[in-house]
Order: C-alpha cells, then structure tokens, then sequence
C-alpha cells in the first residue's frame, strides 16, 4: 500500500505476519476439510464411507450414490418444483421491489416518509408465527403453489437497499427533466431508471434467488402434498428424519447393501443439492459483495 | 437542506399553495398505481399478521373466528409465564443467543483484520472465496453437514477428536453439546461473508493515517490496535445493536432441524416451541400469545441496546 516509505520490517512485524498466514491457512482448512470429506465420500463405496476409512480422497472409486440420486422420483419432482419457485419467486419479488422502492426514492413523491415509517416498523415488530399462519390459511392458500411465493413476496431490507441505490445514482433533476419534457413516470422507470439500476437488480435477483432455493420454513408450515414439495423439504425428509422408502433404492436387493446405500445416498445427495450454487457462486461473487456494501452505505 | 432547494427548482404553479399535496399527487398519479401493489402486499402479509395478534388476549376457536372468539386477557401470557418450562425455554433461547453474540460477533472482525494485512494476491483472494462460501448452503444441508461430519467413526470431524484423544460419542445427540456445535456451525457458515463489510471498511481508511503510523514507528499490532479498530467501531456498533435486537429471535429452521429426541433438554427454544405448540398442536392462542411476548422482548431489547450505544459511542441506529 504505502510504497515509497521503505522502512525494513521489524522482527516483531515479521512473526506477526507469520502467525496471521498461519491463522488464514487455518481459516482456509477449516472451511474446506468438511466439504472436501463430503466430496470424496460421495463418490466412494458404501462399505468404505460407513467402515470410517474415507478422509479427503475417494475410497473403491463409484458413482453409486448418484445413481440413487438421480433414480430417485422425489428428488426429482423436488428439484423441478424448486426451479419453479425460484424462477416465478425471484421475478415477482423484484418486480414488487423496484415497485415500492422507486416512488419511495423521488423526493417529488407525497406521502413517502410515512410509507418509509410503515416499512420500517415492520422490521422492528412482527405479528408472529401463528397470526402469519392464520392470514395464509385465510386466504385459503395453504397447500398451494402460491403459498411458496406471495407470503414472501417482498423483503423489506432489500427496498431499503434499492431506494438507497436509486436515490444516489438516479439524480433528482434527471427525473425533472424528463418531466419537462413530458416524459411521464411509467416511461421514465422503463427507460432511464432500470437500465441504469442493472447492477442492483442484478444482487437483488441473486439474493432472492438464493433465498428461495435454500428456503424451507414456507414449505414446512404450509404444504402439506408431496408433489409440491421444494427440494429443501425433500432433502430434510431423506438427509435429516432418515425416511427414504425402500422405492428410493434401486437394484438393492440386499438388506445390508441397501443401508450402505441409504447412507452414501446422503452424501451424493448434498453434493447435487448444494452443488449448482456453489459452482455458480464464484463468478457472481462479485455481486454478492456489492450487494453487502450498498447494504451497508444505509447503516 | 436538500429538501429546500428542491422546493425552490420546482416549476412552482401560480403560486398558491393550497392544494400543494393534492396537486403533487396528481402529477404523480402514475407512482401510486405502481405503489399500489406492494402496499397490499405489505398490509396483508405484514399489517393484518400485527392486528392479528388479538388472538393471543382471545380464546381462539376456528369455528368464531378471530373477532367471534371471546377476550381472555392475559389467561395465556400467565399459562406461559407459570409454567415451569418457561423458564428452561428462556435460558435456552438466551443461553445460545448470548453465546452466538459472544463468538460469532468478533469473528468476522479478527477474519478482516487479517486479510487486511496480507497483499492482493492469490492467497487472499482463495481465503476470500472459500469463506464467504458457506454463506451460500441452505439450512438443511448445514445441519445433514453437521450430522454426517460428526458421525462416530465416520464423519472427518469426528475422526479427528477420536485422534485429539476425545472419545467417540453421539454429539449431535449430547445436551450439553448442542449449545456449542450451533454457535460454531454458524461461524463456520458466516464468518465469512460476515467479513465483508468489515474489509469494505477499512479499505475506506484514509491511507495518511497507515503513513503517519510508519512514521511514527509503529509495528504492525500498534497499528491495528490504534488506526484499524477505532475505524470499524461504528460498523460495528451498527451490527451489534441489530444482532441484540434479534437475541429472540434465535432462528428457527436450523435449531428445528438440529434437534433430536435426546437433545432436548437444551435444544428446545422458544421459537420450536411455539411452532410444536401452536402448528403442531393447534394451540393457536396459547402459542400467539409467546410469540407476542418475544417480540415485546426483542422490541425493548432493540431500542435499549440503541439508547445505550448513542449514550456511549454516538453511532446508533436513530
């Protein structure tokens, strides 16, 4: 960083900077050791992961537990039914976002400090599980697709965060202009405010879409059929209560092979689930970082 | 100051001021359509959910309804507060709370602390990407991560205690372990991606101070103690008012998911407890009424550790 002072470091600084390599190659250990172990044992023999003599590398090289994976029909319908909720979920929350966010970020719009003030008590106070239910179940949504999505319609932290956005780069007098010129308010948003707003409703499609895909709790209390099921809920049915009925398995047709199975199917299974956003994560990293920094431009 | 000068660049009409707002709206009549929308959103998911808590002071029948069931007043709040498991609960959520704030406030501190000494390069970079990872896994996959690593003579994680010399056991379903495989689970999770903001910050720093530092002699620890530490106090005061606003609202899924039959007694927490109560048990008036308390709890919490933080430090969050 500051270059042009060449002050030698001292030996203090030199053991210092050592032991923060050291604590960083720890850091970097521990963070990976868990997932690389469930990596290898995914790919090895049943007999080797339950036996204990998997560590970082396969044991009896297979793809067994995957072809239990893809063999298995709940998994599947799982996973299409998360697709879909991500997909429709993350175009209406936006949508729904920039909708409120914007006319809350125009100086213009009366009436804006007392929505700003609705919106944040209801980050400070919340009605509670058992009302929340009530009102789905009210509007006769329970066990339907629409459950997953318009419950979570919104989230009010990422408004706050785009009407920040929209407010420091979509300059008041851009907005006057148009108006002027009898530019009126539904051609200015489609014109000039989202294309200059790409970069945000790049990190909001990526937070929404990470938050439906790895979403559980909507599913757990308002379905109740396995059809429409996400794959969260599958995956806690198979990985975490252990119910995998014998038609998940096949061509076991032993008893003991068919448990080694179940339990390497475990493995595998965490891998395919968590596999798609881990491998796309690094190249949207970027995003993911300048949605916490324009997050935290607000506090 | 921003709004004065807007008022005057205003194309102001005629003068009169009478139907200023009237006229404004008018203008705008397309912004309320489109904000039309959301606020239902936010009135039927957000506000109707609030008023709903009537049924907590009601004896909700779902045969009456909610304005047909008759008031029972605090009938609820004393059957919580009486009996005796309110206080197991309590010292649970709170217990792991306060554990969770203890460990996992700090950590992505000293995390940024340390990438911040070390130069771009591939090393920081990789340290980077691989922390902020788990972020990025969902709750159950954390919690089947956390089962299938601590698996006796199975899981990598388990294996290695075997070999630090502690012997092989069923944690997941040890009570007095379950406190600390939440907490550390979680900074492994988010530690990371906890970092974030923190790194952002003391990039911010202006670099006369580093300069001024160095001249001055100062070692590397002087430095972080006197130029890199006071720079993220306001971040982290910000974070550490809205953390204790959520103490009670320790969360639900990934405790709900860790617990088992043999892990209850200190795994049971009020969040789980109204959902088994209330969902499970259709208690819905019983269970309202704990979830008001712990919002009434989490409210007074919020705005005494804020009134607290703008007495000591001038950073708060109003």
């Amino acid at each position: 960083m500051a270059k042009p002072l060449a002050i030698r470091e001292s030996s203090g600084d030199r053991i210092f900077m050592s032991l923060v390599y050291v604590f960083l190659t720890l850091v970097l250990l521990v963070v990976l050791l868990p997932l690389l172990y469930i990596l290898s044992s995914s790919f090895s023999s049943p007999q080797a992961v339950v036996s204990g003599k998997v560590w970082l590398w396969p044991v009896n090289f297979t793809f067994d537990g995957y072809k239990a994976v893809f063999n298995n029909p709940q998994i599947g319908v799982g996973f299409m039914n998360s697709i879909f909720y991500t997909v429709v979920g993350t175009i209406i929350n936006v949508a729904l976002t920039v909708m409120l966010a914007y006319p809350l970020s125009r100086r213009t719009f009366y009436g804006r400090n007392v929505i700003m003030i609705l919106l944040v008590i209801t980050m400070m106070f919340e009605g509670g599980l058992i009302p929340y239910y009530l009102v789905v179940k009210n509007l006769e949504l329970l066990d339907t697709r629409w459950a997953m999505i318009l419950p979570g319609a919104l989230a009010v932290f990422q408004v706050i965060i785009a009407r920040t956005f929209f407010q420091t780069t979509i300059p008041n007098e851009l907005a006057e202009a148009a108006d002027l010129d009898g530019c009126n308010d539904l051609r200015f948003i489609f014109s000039i405010v989202l294309p200059l707003s790409k970069p945000i409703l790049a990190v909001m499609m990526l937070m929404y879409a990470v938050g439906h895909w790895n979403a559980y709790f909507d599913a757990l209390i308002f379905l109740r059929s396995a059809d429409l099921f996400p794959l969260q809920i599958v995956l806690r049915n198979v990985l975490i209560l252990n119910t995998v009925d014998a038609s998940m398995i096949a061509n076991a047709d032993q008893m003991i092979a068919q448990q080694g199975l179940k339990d390497l199917l475990k493995y595998s299974l965490i891998v395919v689930a968590s596999g798609p956003v881990l491998i796309i994560y690094p190249f949207v990293q970027k995003y993911f970082v300048q949605g916490v920094m324009i997050g935290s431009l607000k506090g | 100051m921003s709004k004065l000068t807007n008022q005057l660049t205003l194309p102001q009409t005629k003068g009169s001021r009478r139907n200023a707002p009237l006229r404004k709206m008018a203008r705008h009549w397309q912004l309320y359509l489109v904000i039309l929308l959301p606020l239902a959103y936010l009135i039927i998911f957000k506000y109707i959910p609030m008023a709903g808590i009537v049924i907590a002071f009601k004896d909700y029948n779902v045969v009456k309804g909610i304005f047909g069931s008759e008031w029972v007043g605090f009938k609820y709040f004393n059957q919580f507060f009486e009996s005796p498991s309110f206080w197991v609960y309590m010292k649970n959520t709170l217990g792991i709370s306060l554990y969770g704030l203890l460990i996992g406030f700090p950590a992505p501190i000293i995390l940024a602390l340390a990438l911040n000494e070390i130069r771009n390069g591939l090393f920081k970079k990789s340290v980077q990407l691989v922390s902020y990872a788990p972020y990025f896994i969902s709750t159950v996959v954390m919690v089947s991560i956390l089962i299938v690593n601590l698996t006796p003579n199975v899981g990598i994680i388990s294996k290695l205690f075997h070999m630090l010399g502690v012997e092989n056991t069923n944690f997941m379903g040890m009570p007095s372990l379950f406190k600390s495989i939440y907490v550390w689970s979680d900074v492994w999770q988010h530690t990371g991606y906890g970092a974030i903001i923190y790194i952002a910050a003391l990039a911010g720093v202006n670099p006369e101070l580093y300069e001024a530092a160095k001249v001055d002699g100062a070692s590397r620890i002087q430095k972080i103690l006197n130029v890199d530490i006071p720079s993220l106090i306001p971040v982290s005061v910000i974070l550490l008012i809205l953390n204790t606003g959520n103490l009670m609202k320790l969360g639900f899924e990934k405790i709900y998911l860790m617990q088992n039959p043999l892990n209850l007694a200190t795994s049971e927490v009020i969040s789980t407890y109204v959902y088994k109560v209330g969902l499970l048990g259709s208690s819905f008036s019983f269970s309202a009424a704990i979830g008001v308390f712990n919002s009434v709890i989490n409210l007074i919490l919020l705005i005494l550790v804020n009134y607290i933080a703008r007495r000591l430090s001038s950073n708060s969050l109003w």
